[in-house]
């Protein structure tokens, strides 16, 4: 169960009307290394995960969807007031066919999300290690995306949300440290 | 430390662009803190907000692409 509080995780501010970055931004929404499959997948492992860092997985995956709905800003705010024209002109003429201006989960190339982009193997260590890639990739894309913007505004929150991937990663890499710890054998010496 | 790692990828004499000689990756300080101690110093909570983080130790700016 959840308690929702009506307020984004962290500011967002779009200063510059720039429809094709809502394009590129989508990547995070509905991409496979963006927020609804972090959130999807952590929350779905950790019930088969052992008991010291099943708090961590909903904590972070809880967290992912704070950043889901950062994004969705970004991507409405860039959206809302752009004229058919405008949409055209920033690639999104397909999206517009399909979506108006509603967001949708799909990639910035358009390709609807799929529950292909995660997995649960049940094996922690393979789990703990595909959440690891996840964040690194989810860090890069965050890089890239603040590369194709020269809005201050809106790579100011972009740098927040990369910030948190580096600090998830250290998370799970904390919580392989733990699983591999040897606590219940016996030590004779 | 440098959160950066730079490599020089092979330059070919007849590569039809003009070269990007040094290519520039990230290593944040997650990949080095290892279990993060106890006690490790703060940022303030206005900085912590702002940063992403609380722990100096796991800020990791970026300043965008250089090239
Ligand atoms: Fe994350």
């Amino acid at each position: 169960m959840w308690i929702y509080e009506k307020k984004l995780q962290y500011p967002v501010r779009v200063s510059k009307c720039d429809p094709m970055m809502a394009r590129f931004l989508i990547e995070q929404y509905g991409g496979a290394d963006g927020e609804l499959s972090a959130a999807l997948r952590y929350l779905n492992q950790r019930y088969t995960i052992p008991d010291q860092v099943i708090g961590l997985l909903t904590d972070i995956g809880t967290e992912e969807f704070a950043h889901l709905e950062m994004i969705a800003t970004m991507v409405y705010k860039l959206t809302k007031d752009a004229t058919v024209e405008q949409l055209k002109a920033a690639g999104l003429g397909a999206h517009y066919a399909n979506h108006d201006r509603a967001l949708f989960y799909n990639n910035a190339a358009g390709v609807p999300w799929t529950a292909s982009y995660i997995q649960a193997k049940g094996d922690p260590i393979a789990d703990l290690y595909e959440d690891i890639a996840a964040e690194e990739k989810a860090r890069a894309t965050y890089q890239w995306l603040i590369d194709m913007t020269d809005d201050v505004d809106l790579q100011d929150s972009l740098k927040f949300l990369r910030e948190r991937e580096v600090v998830h990663s250290q998370r799970f890499r904390e919580a392989v440290d733990i699983l591999i710890q040897d606590r219940n054998t016996k030590k004779f010496f | 430390m440098n959160q950066f790692r730079v490599y020089c990828p092979f330059i070919g004499p007849f590569d039809p662009c003009p070269p990007i000689r040094e290519k520039v990756y990230s290593t944040p300080p997650n990949l080095f803190l290892g279990f993060q101690p106890p006690g490790l110093p703060q940022f303030n909570a206005h900085e912590a907000l702002k940063l992403g983080t609380l722990w100096p130790a796991l800020y990791s700016p970026y300043p965008g692409k250089q090239t």
